[in-house]
């Protein structure tokens, strides 16, 4: 684990930069997956409009929010009236896994003006987020790669939610695609580029295992901040051995 | 094209809890003086997460997904592509489900990730 900290001490000493190059190249590598997206938005159209909002406020959900796995849940308890308590807290423990997220941004956005770096953050999605911490783990260091990719992210998500929400229930299953697999696919392709050989076995495997059970035995999305922190913390504990 | 107050209401809240979540770990660590382990911690999350939102995906989706799996990661340890991964990826779950014999359809649920 020295290895690490010194590759960490290197990073904070270089410039982290905020150009429209960056923005343009998180836009680029994410337009795959905000293609692949498409499917998803289109079906979330669809349930929302089951579930009894507007076209237009199912789309303005998904540019305020921006968030596919809140959005789908409290999609799910959605009712006449609106239960509010239940929307704020699924949306709430659906989004904790954002913290980890946010704090493994730290080390370069804390770098960045407090206007750059908090207005980057309301596009972090899973897929951007994973993408932006492969480029700063290669040594890239320009934070607007977040930026680019969620806005063209945001831009389909939204698009795509209106059209299936004016279009109705003609919306085939993605799973039939194979699209319901794209993200897993990328994430895939993240993971192994972030393999440091030995020393990721253990969190990995406590992270992969926690998650797991997780997925099996709780409800709602606590197996994605379960796994997350297990691994991490694992990882900490067993730093250097 | 009507948007009825309460639903607006709703959302606005959902947008502002998410927002909080997605600022939240960032003001929390830049503010923070952090130590030497809290360094190593945060070195560990991306990892972990990605992780945490892939194994449970894969494990549940049976042969068809464990096999797509292994040959988005085989394309991306190769190439480093990760279009290619993704391309592969999909190719691979679509023609294993469309065997009969190795072919759980995931239900929409595993859809939920963004």
């Amino acid at each position: 684990m020295p290895k690490t900290i010194e590759k960490r001490n290197a990073e904070e000493e270089s410039v982290v930069t905020f150009t429209t190059r960056g923005m343009l190249a998180g836009a680029k590598r994410c337009l795959p997956i905000a293609v692949s997206g498409v499917a998803i938005g289109l079906v979330f159209g669809v349930l929302a409009r089951q579930a009894g909002l507007s076209p237009v406020e199912a789309w303005l959900m998904s540019i305020l929010v921006f968030s596919g796995a809140a959005q789908f849940v409290v999609i799910g308890i959605w009712a006449s009236p609106v239960p509010l308590a239940g929307v704020v807290l699924a949306t709430l423990v659906v989004g904790l896994r954002h913290l980890l997220m946010g704090a493994a941004l730290s080390p370069w956005f804390s770098k960045l003006s407090k206007r750059k770096a908090f207005g980057s953050v309301f596009f972090m999605a899973d897929e951007n987020w994973a993408m932006t911490m492969g480029e700063f783990q290669k040594g890239k260091k320009d934070a607007a790669f977040l930026l680019g990719g969620g806005l063209v992210m945001l831009v389909s998500w939204s698009t795509f939610t209106f059209v299936g929400s004016a279009a109705g229930s003609f919306i085939e299953d993605p799973a039939r695609w194979g699209l319901d697999f794209a993200f897993t696919a990328v994430f895939i392709a993240l993971l192994v580029g972030m393999w440091r050989g030995k020393s990721s076995i253990l969190p990995w495997a406590v992270a992969a295992f926690v998650a797991v059970l997780g997925y099996e035995f709780l409800p709602g999305h606590w197996y994605i901040l379960l796994g997350g922190l297990a691994g991490s913390l694992v990882g900490v504990v067993f730093r250097g051995r | 094209m009507d948007v009825d107050s309460i639903t607006l209401f709703a959302i606005v809240l959902m947008a502002i809890v998410t927002y909080a979540t997605r600022a939240g770990g960032l003001w929390l660590a830049s503010r923070l003086d952090l130590s030497e382990r809290a360094e190593a911690f945060l070195d560990h999350i991306p990892g972990a997460i990605l992780i945490s939102l892939v194994a449970p995906v894969v494990v549940a989706g049976g042969p068809a997904a464990w096999l797509a799996a292994a040959a988005a990661a085989l394309v991306a340890w190769r190439t480093g592509s990760l279009l290619g991964a993704m391309v592969v990826g999909v190719a691979c779950i679509l023609a294993l489900r469309s065997l009969p014999s190795v072919a759980p359809v995931l239900s929409s649920q595993f859809l939920v990730l963004g």
